[in-house]
């Protein structure tokens, strides 16, 4: 399980958008995972690892509560070094605001468009890690990247 | 194909097709299909446009890096969940359990509890584990070799003590290989054996000062365990060979040379 603990905190991150409801998701996750290790059968350990990320999310009392907490984008200005600071300004500000948007999503949205976008799982796996049919998976990451681009050129991103 | 303004529900049927090629879902035959299509299709190229837009923008820096400090403490909760000396019986409990998820938060959260407070040993299941993991196919062996003299140097520089290798073919028991392990918070020797078409491994590493009273002998998810210590080494055999064969085999490890 160990070699899937980032893309399990990128999950559990984008699912809570709070960086200490992340991590206490991921503490409980991590744990379940290798108690519950000899029972898995499958053979895809980040798919079924991530599934239990997202129960244990969606099973947290924050996330019933809808947190309210800090946005996901906004610990997260530092600019990279080595640009020159006005561009890396920019680019900053330009990745926060997406990163607002993303987290903005409904959760179903977003939790399928991280699963696809950063962790580049194929339909299958997404379908396998929310337990949701392939199709409903098509349309869900359909509407939530209409629901990006648009709203990126609501507010002007290019 | 009037476009009313609404893309909210795609209003072609094949604008789900384009967002599956962008996604590589599509097999060249599919993508043939679409291409022919979508040269015709205004909704399909918008859709088209719209889509590589909004993985334009994601592109880069959205992936969330663990901290190494949430990460330093997910590890020492993970070690602190590893095995104790304390009963084997009740860590049992939890296995069968993995339907729990299904039943909801707060089933869930109580068997985490069950198994995170008592922080009893989990160390056979650990070890049921790592047989599991090294039986999927290309995972058992790092060094494949039936000559104990080759076995054993392989260990050489890759652990920080020397396993003892021991080959009991005429026993009935070939030595098959060696490969590297992680147990109980430490890099571990797994030998491999073969008993007609079953696979025994072998965990071994050194006694630590703390005495691992676990229960010596038991049975996970259908696999049997059997524990002993000699040469200030513990040792762990796990397979599915019947009770008494590994007894058998933990038997002439205990009376070699």
């Amino acid at each position: 399980m160990l070699p899937h603990l980032d893309a399990a905190y990128n999950l559990a991150r984008w699912l809570m958008r709070d960086a200490g409801a992340a991590e206490d998701v991921l503490q409980e996750a991590m744990v379940r995972a290798l108690t519950y290790f000899t029972s898995f059968k499958g053979i895809n350990p980040r798919a079924w690892l991530l599934q239990i990320v997202r129960h244990t999310a969606y099973g947290s009392m924050a996330f019933n509560r809808g947190v309210q907490t800090v946005p996901i984008a906004d610990d997260d200005a530092t600019p990279a070094e080595g640009d020159d600071p006005e561009a890396a300004l920019l680019r900053s500000r330009e990745c926060r605001q997406v990163r607002a948007l993303v987290a903005a999503l409904p959760v179903e949205l977003r939790e399928t468009l991280v699963l696809r976008e950063f962790e580049e799982f194929s339909y299958k796996e997404i379908a396998e890690a929310t337990q949701t049919p392939i199709g409903t998976v098509m349309s869900r990451l359909w509407r939530a990247r209409q629901l990006l681009a648009r709203a990126a050129e609501a507010e002007g991103l290019s | 194909m009037s476009a009313n303004g609404d893309h909210a529900v795609p209003s072609c049927d094949k604008v789900l097709l384009v967002q599956a090629e962008l996604d590589g879902e599509l097999d060249a035959a599919q993508a043939a299909a679409l291409e022919a299509h979508r040269g015709d299709c205004a909704i399909c190229q918008a859709a088209q446009t719209e889509l590589l837009r909004a993985r334009e923008l994601l592109r880069g820096e959205a992936y969330e890096i663990t901290p190494e400090d949430v990460r330093a403490r997910v590890m020492a909760r993970l070690r602190q969940a590893e095995p104790r000396p304390a009963p084997a019986r009740r860590w049992r409990w939890v296995f069968p359990s993995l339907g729990g998820f299904g039943l909801g938060a707060a089933c869930a959260a109580a068997l985490a509890l069950l198994v995170v407070l008592p922080q009893r040993s989990d160390l056979a299941g650990q070890l049921v584990a790592g047989h599991i993991r090294a039986l999927q196919p290309g995972h058992l062996e790092d060094v494949v070799s039936t000559d104990q003299h080759t076995v054993k140097p392989w260990f050489d520089g890759r652990l920080d003590f020397a396993p003892p290798v021991r080959d009991f073919a005429s026993d009935g028991f070939p030595l098959k290989g060696g490969r590297l392990d992680y147990l109980d918070g430490r890099p571990v020797a797994a030998l491999i054996y073969q008993r007609d078409k079953h696979v025994i491994d072998v965990f071994v590493w050194p006694q630590s000062g703390a005495v691992q009273h676990l229960a010596s002998n038991t049975v996970v998810q259908g696999y049997n365990v059997v524990h002993w210590t000699a040469e200030g080494m513990n040792f762990w055999a796990v397979s599915d060979v019947e009770r008494a064969q590994l007894d058998d085999f933990a038997a002439l490890w205990r009376t070699a040379p």
